[in-house]
């Protein structure tokens, strides 16, 4: 790395090495059975340098030669984009747990005693279930050096368990599932069955939903694959610059129920979206989204930040290995007073949603987003009645959430990268087949 | 630095005298470049190569994977992956039986897609972001732009060496049109394998959609309902990919009784004139190769004939366990993953009704066009439209904000009333499937008709 930055530097203006190197393991069951071991060790660099003023790129993985490299970057920064910031010359940074030596000696054994487990646990309650099961262990190791003196160096652990269920029954086919992610090693498989099971207890009977505008819960995988996708994009600082983001223009100001609160931390102890720097080095920070309903902040990486005249709050990410833009790294929603008991208990005829498949095929931009309730309940008289199906919800996140019913006491992880409680919406637009 | 073809050389004699029931490697070096826009200015413009490789083995049933970048020390991954394969298997192993082939096949393309200067790439591109931008009340812009070039040895412990080459292009133009708070966004994505070519001229294209965009600003939302729909090739390509083409991936199928009985064959799908079909055969389309990932030679596979289900696509794997021909459709995204079975080049095959026929007595319907997205959990699956039109009194009326579609394998393709004779091929898909996405594959159709289809809307 120091000789390719050497080298880098004889060249261009600034220079800065970015190497993530990552070691995985994973227990795979297919058809409730052990199925596969599988191991991954890959190591990839990215240079960036700032020639002439402007940004060139380029990635090599494996056995990448590093004249190539050099070459690469100087070959686009002819075309590159113009750099407005200057990168950092930090070599302080937050503490942030998130290494425990523990998961990398938990043995495949184990691991597949703890797949083991969770399939004879969903097996055990419905027979005629297929499960698809995973344990998976591993740790990354990232490394950042520039040409301004800057250097950061971290290792992160992780350790995530997987089901998911199918039941068919004639052509009928149901789907349920839930993960489990931490740095730490999850020793507890029960914790994700539990939700499945619970999951097969309600969508046992079928129940028909009509046609019309009716209240819904989200529960917080609902959340997750209906709500959070447009947010993520009105919050990014890009988007803002570039005048796309519907909230763009309205910081101070409320857009949202004031009941509801959104940050972004990447100092979590112990998460997986957790780390003491971004992918530029720039250290990590809290940064306040939304606080009772008033817009308060964006997320920006350097080069997005210096274009809008403000900081980087520590967002930059190299998604697919790309330059580094804004992304977060874990969104949570802060927890309300409402339980999920009551929200339920409150609906006279609704719905709950677990999974909506396609939202995020929509406008995701103008917040519209509409999906095929994969995994939802009939709500009837406060209680759920049973699983609906062919059945579409469609609505707009920002008239949704400018007027929300209630906000949940009860906050979960879903997917390592976004932390929130369910939400209670009064009404949105139900298609269904029944 | 030694070529990945001599490293696999080296490693053939100990492939084949491993203890495993089977094993394979699989090397891979690639080269891209991709161009990237935001708005008036480029984002981000970059090189990448890459290389590395993984050993497979297979015992008593079980699967041993290990992918490495790292190419020391090979004899100590084949041990890894044998000695994971034994701790994972406890039944019987089954492969289709398949010949050794030793072959090398080339790209195919005249020009390397790669070694275009990229000032060249640039000043197609910045000629099409300008389309987009003269276009009024157009906010903003993306477009991302890659090339790659890749080649790819596979070996296996019964004596096949292949190399094959292969190229690709892929485009996503997006015109976001703002008013009012009011935010809507038209996209177009195109694709080859290999040809840069297929990318170029597309100006028309592109000024159309831009102004489509900002069209949408005024247009309605669709009501949410039953609806008979009309959907263009595009669309209708996302359609039998998502609605049928995943159903028929029989890796999800071969160790599920219930799905079996579901899958049977001859079982009635759809009406008589519906044929559907999956080939990396077909020379020169996104999802075409030779040999699949496994070095099975690709076959031209019927889903879908006369409405019966008549075909699935196979592993070696899933072959052998349901009694059926593998059909060369074991894919992997690259060497980080193990191959699993995918789709190529999936479409149905044209019948004989125009589009003007197709509308005709539609009193109260939708026109989808082009496609925003897709999803399926097998039984029930979403699309979603980049464009949508009411269709009144058998014409194409007003636009309206895109729609998501949904249906049921069950009954949806039933519902398949007419087929056009227009088949046209998109090549700007690209498949998710577990982590591995995304895969090159096109999809393709002519204009159908599908009746009582799940409109999503207000």
């Amino acid at each position: 790395m120091e000789y390719i930055l050497a080298r880098a530097k004889k060249v261009a203006e600034e220079a800065e090495v970015f190497q993530v190197s990552s070691e995985e393991t994973q227990v795979r069951f297919e058809a409730n059975r052990l199925k596969q071991l599988q191991t991954n060790q890959t190591t990839s660099m990215a240079l960036r340098i700032i020639k002439d003023g402007r940004i060139g790129y380029a990635t090599t993985t494996g056995t990448g030669d590093e004249e190539v490299l050099v070459r690469n970057a100087v070959e686009t920064a002819e075309f590159g984009t113009v750099a407005r910031f200057q990168l950092p010359d930090t070599k302080d940074y937050p503490e942030v747990d998130i290494y425990d030596p523990a998961v990398e000696s938990v043995s495949i054994k184990e691991m597949i005693g703890l797949g083991e487990e969770m399939i004879a646990a969903v097996t055990g309650h419905t027979p005629g279930i297929m499960c698809e099961a995973g344990a998976s262990r591993g740790v990354i190791s990232v490394r950042i050096i520039n040409s301004r003196g800057g250097r950061a160096e971290y290792r992160k652990s992780f350790f995530s368990l997987d089901i998911e269920g199918n039941l068919i029954e004639e052509t009928d086919m149901l789907f349920v599932g839930e993960s489990e992610s931490s740095c730490h090693p999850l020793a507890d498989p029960q914790k994700v069955t539990d939700l499945v099971l619970r999951q097969l207890d309600l969508a046992k009977d079928r129940a028909k939903a009509p046609t019309r505008q009716l209240p819904v819960v989200f529960t917080p995988n609902g959340v997750g694959s209906a709500l959070i996708l447009p947010l993520m994009s009105a919050l990014n600082g890009k988007m803002v610059l570039e005048g796309a983001s519907p909230v763009g223009d309205k910081v101070g100001k409320t857009v949202f129920d004031k009941k509801f609160s959104l940050h972004d931390d990447p100092m979590v102890g112990y998460r997986p979206g957790s780390r003491p720097c971004d992918d530029e080095g720039v250290p990590s920070q809290r940064t306040t989204l939304i606080e009772k309903g008033v817009v308060r902040g964006f997320l920006y990486d350097l080069q997005t930040a210096a274009l809008a005249g403000t900081q980087s709050t520590g967002n930059g990410s190299r998604n697919r290995g790309g330059l580094p833009a804004p992304a977060p790294s874990a969104f949570i929603v802060k927890p309300g007073k409402t339980t999920y008991d009551d929200m339920v208990a409150d609906i006279k005829e609704g719905l709950v949603v677990e999974q909506l498949m396609g939202a995020e095929q929509g406008n995701i931009l103008g917040g519209d987003f509409s999906g095929n309730v994969l995994l939802g309940y009939k709500v009837e008289n406060g209680k759920i009645v049973g699983r609906v199906k062919d059945t579409m919800v469609s609505g707009n996140i920002y008239k949704m959430l400018k007027d929300i019913a209630a906000i949940g006491s009860e906050a979960r992880w879903i997917s390592g990268f976004l932390q929130t409680p369910p939400l209670y919406c009064y009404s949105l637009s139900v298609s269904s087949k029944g | 630095m030694a070529s990945i073809e001599s490293t696999a050389r080296g490693l053939a004699g100990e492939l084949k005298k491993n203890r495993a029931d089977y094993s394979e490697a699989r090397f891979e070096e690639s080269q891209t470049s991709h161009i990237t826009y935001r708005g008036k200015g480029l984002e981000s413009i970059g090189r990448a190569t890459a290389s590395g490789g993984n050993v497979r083995a297979l015992v008593k049933g079980g699967w041993g994977f290990t992918s490495f970048n790292n190419l020391d020390k090979l004899s100590g991954r084949i041990s890894l992956a044998v000695e994971q394969a034994r701790s994972a298997g406890s039944g019987k192993s089954k492969l289709a039986e398949v010949g050794p082939a030793v072959d090398e096949v080339p790209s195919g393309v005249v020009k390397n897609p790669v070694e275009i200067p990229l000032a060249e790439k640039k000043r197609l591109l910045d000629e099409y972001n300008e389309i987009i931008w003269s276009t009024p009340q157009i906010q903003t812009s993306t477009i991302g732009y890659a090339d790659s070039r890749k080649k790819v040895v596979f070996l296996n412990s019964e004596g096949s060496f292949i190399t094959q080459e292969r190229a690709d292009v892929s485009l996503r133009l997006t015109a976001i049109a703002a008013k009012d708070g009011e935010v809507q966004q038209v996209g177009l994505s195109l694709g080859s394998r290999g040809d840069f070519g297929a990318i170029e001229g597309l100006h028309d294209k592109i000024s159309e959609m831009a102004r489509h965009a900002v069209e949408l600003l005024t247009a309605p939302q669709a009501k949410g309902g039953e609806y008979t729909v009309v959907l263009d090739p595009v669309l209708a390509g996302v359609f039998v990919h998502e609605a049928f083409g995943h159903l028929s991936e029989s890796d999800f199928v071969y160790e599920n009784d219930r799905l079996r009985d579901i899958m049977k064959l001859g079982k009635q799908f759809g009406a008589k004139n519906l044929n559907i079909v999956d080939s990396a055969a077909e020379p020169g389309l996104r999802g075409s190769y030779k040999y699949d990932d496994e070095g099975v030679r690709a076959v031209k596979t019927y889903l879908i004939q006369e409405g019966k289900l008549v075909g699935r696509l196979h592993s070696r794997e899933t072959a052998a366990k349901m009694n059926e021909k593998p059909t060369g459709n074991a894919r992997a995204i690259n060497y980080r993953y193990p191959p699993i079975v995918r789709m190529t080049n999936t479409y149905i095959e044209p019948g004989a009704v125009s589009f003007d026929d197709m509308i005709a007595d539609i009193k109260e319907g939708i026109y989808a066009r082009n496609w925003y997205g897709g999803m399926t959990s097998m039984e029930m699956f979403t699309f979603s439209a980049g464009e949508t039109y009411m269709i009144r009194n058998g014409k194409i009326a007003e636009a309206l904000r895109p729609v998501m579609l949904t249906g049921n394998v069950f009954s949806t393709l039933k519902n398949i009333d007419a087929i056009g004779n227009d088949l046209d091929m998109n090549q700007g898909g690209g498949c998710g499937k577990g982590s591995q996405m995304p895969l090159p594959v096109s999809n393709g159709s002519p204009h159908i008709r599908i009746q009582h289809c799940l409109v999503g809307g207000t």
